[in-house]
């Protein structure tokens, strides 16, 4: 691979690729190549640094997600795909917060863009929740579970490293709190 | 609970395809018979994929994090930034608390307005009085306008070259003395005598700050006054005082009485004394007796909307003004009798001889 091809601005088809292979290297000249645009957008419509930096991580975990499940299709620059998610995110954001003044300060072109945002919404909920419900958990089941189902580490490392005496005693101690963490999650509403 | 264990243990075992094929074939027959199973096994993949993707999120926001720290955010934002919206910016991001903060600001300015009587017209004359005794500049002429001008509010104003006061001789000679405000702006000054005789005058010294004028009578016509029965009283007279005057508000003389009520004058004023004796327009000038008949004052002006508080400037600022008449704008010796006849007459004997020294004052101007 040449050095050009490393840093800099990426392609839209390198961004998909990038993606879909977990390359560290395209995800991170991605974020550096659209952040100031989402952060010009965001602080010259009320927003201050923050605003533009949760934005944009949401933007950019649409888009990954998109790609990821395969129904990513480009049907424009990828950068204006971006900068028009963004501004529908911060549209949004703004109305919560009761700042909108009826008029949005525009930088780039942008698309009409509704559903995906919506989708994201719904399991941004679902991960709340879980995050909630692990926290409730507690030690030393939260990091047994994330240890197993999250970071795959085997039962056997799993043993050494809390102290069981053996992987069954490790492995009835994983279903209990598989068991209560299945129960905090439900509870939620 | 162990029972449970177990089939969650299997179903997790199906799903990571750890079991052998007898046992698969065995779990799935298990399946396919107990639809409670069977429901197991699709909640339990679809509750842990939630907890890996719950996973996979936290590292990607992880990941996402680091390379944001990587950039300096305070440069771009400089650079990025709309520079000359930042008042407008403020103002969308804060103005109500700059609104609430102006609302106070004008509040608290009403407010010390009213409180500090600004607003108040009564308060308002104080104002100026004060601003004038500061300055020692208008002085007492415009003090007078505030206490409400005798001569300048008489309803003639609709015929303002003919102004009236009163005033009095301090010499034989022909040297009367009334207000300063009487003969203000005056292009020329007659006074007439109580038999009606009018003689042409010429104003010889003012003081505007004491609001005294002394005119000398220019006249041929005029002849020299028999010795004077009064006498300028030098100290001050006591609260209580029986004390009048007599003047021209209108074409005959008229008698105001009343008691020494204060010894200061308008709102503390020590050059004046305050009296009971209602006055009119026109006794403006004219002499303050007390009971014996000694000159203790110039009539001067009253409080408005007030009946019964008049004021009248100390005698003593009458002398000093004498002292300081410039010796070069007399024409002739001023002697100041010092003979009171007047004392243990009775009010109507008293008047009668002090008619003949007591003068209209006419003031003509264009």
């Amino acid at each position: 691979m040449s050095k050009e091809t490393n840093s800099g601005i990426p392609t839209d088809s390198e961004v998909i690729l990038g993606i879909l292979n977990n390359s560290e290297n395209v995800l991170k000249r991605l974020y550096l190549a659209y952040f100031p645009m989402i952060l010009q957008l965001v602080i010259n419509n009320n927003g201050n640094t923050d605003d533009a930096k949760d934005i944009y991580q949401e933007a950019i975990i649409v888009l990954y997600n998109k790609v990821k499940t395969g129904d990513f299709e480009l049907s424009s620059k990828l950068k204006t795909y971006i900068y028009s998610i963004c501004r529908r995110l911060w549209l949004k954001r703004l109305t919560q917060m009761n700042r909108y003044g009826g008029d949005i300060k525009d930088f780039q072109e942008f698309l009409v863009v509704d559903d995906e945002t919506e989708k994201n919404n719904e399991r941004d909920i679902q991960f709340n929740k879980m995050g909630s419900a692990l926290q409730q958990l507690g030690e030393p089941c939260k990091t047994i579970i994330e240890d197993f189902y999250i970071n795959n580490k085997s039962m056997q490392e799993i043993c050494e490293e809390f102290g069981y005496t053996n992987a069954d005693n490790a492995k009835t101690q994983k279903y209990k709190c598989l068991q209560r963490l299945k129960k905090l999650f439900f509870q939620q509403k | 609970m162990s029972e449970n264990n177990e089939l969650t243990e299997s179903i997790e075992r199906y799903l990571n395809g750890e079991m052998t094929k007898a046992e698969r074939a065995q779990f799935e027959e298990l399946r396919a018979k107990d639809a409670s199973v069977n429901k197991k096994v699709a909640e339990h993949k679809h509750f842990i994929n939630l907890v890996k993707q719950y996973g996979e999120r936290l590292e990607l926001e992880r990941r996402l994090d680091a390379i944001h720290d990587e950039i300096d955010v305070h440069a771009l934002e400089d650079e990025l930034m709309i520079h000359p919206s930042w008042v407008v910016r403020m103002w969308r991001n804060h103005h109500s608390k700059i609104s609430v903060a102006a609302s106070i600001a004008i509040f608290a300015a009403l407010c010390t307005l009213f409180f500090t009587g600004y607003l108040s017209n009564k308060q308002a004359n104080y104002g100026q009085l004060v601003g004038e005794i500061d300055k020692l500049k208008h002085g007492q002429s415009k003090l007078q306008s505030t206490v409400n001008n005798l001569p300048l509010q008489r309803p003639a104003v609709s015929n303002p070259g003919n102004f009236r006061g009163t005033g009095f001789a301090i010499s034989t000679n022909g040297y009367i003395v009334t207000d300063n405000h009487v003969i203000r702006n005056a292009d020329s000054v007659y006074v007439q005598a109580a038999d009606g005789k009018s003689y042409r005058t010429k104003v010889v010294y003012t003081e505007p700050l004491n609001d005294i004028a002394i005119l000398e009578i220019t006249d041929p016509s005029f002849k020299p006054l028999a010795p004077l029965p009064y006498t300028l009283k030098k100290t001050e007279t006591d609260l209580g005082e029986s004390v009048f005057t007599i003047g021209y508000p209108k074409e005959s003389i008229v008698l105001g009485s009343g008691l020494l009520t204060s010894s200061t004058g308008f709102k503390g004023d020590t050059t004046q004394y305050q009296t009971s004796a209602l006055l009119d327009y026109g006794h403006s000038g004219g002499p303050l007796f007390d009971n014996k008949g000694n000159i203790i004052g110039i009539v001067n002006g009253k409080q408005t909307h007030v009946e019964g508080v008049a004021f009248a400037v100390k005698t003593s600022y009458l002398l000093k003004a004498i002292k300081d008449i410039p010796a070069d704008s007399l024409n002739k010796p001023m002697n100041i009798n010092g003979k009171n006849t007047l004392a243990g007459l009775a009010r109507p004997q008293q008047i009668k001889k002090l008619e003949n020294y007591v003068f209209m004052v006419r003031v003509y101007n264009q």
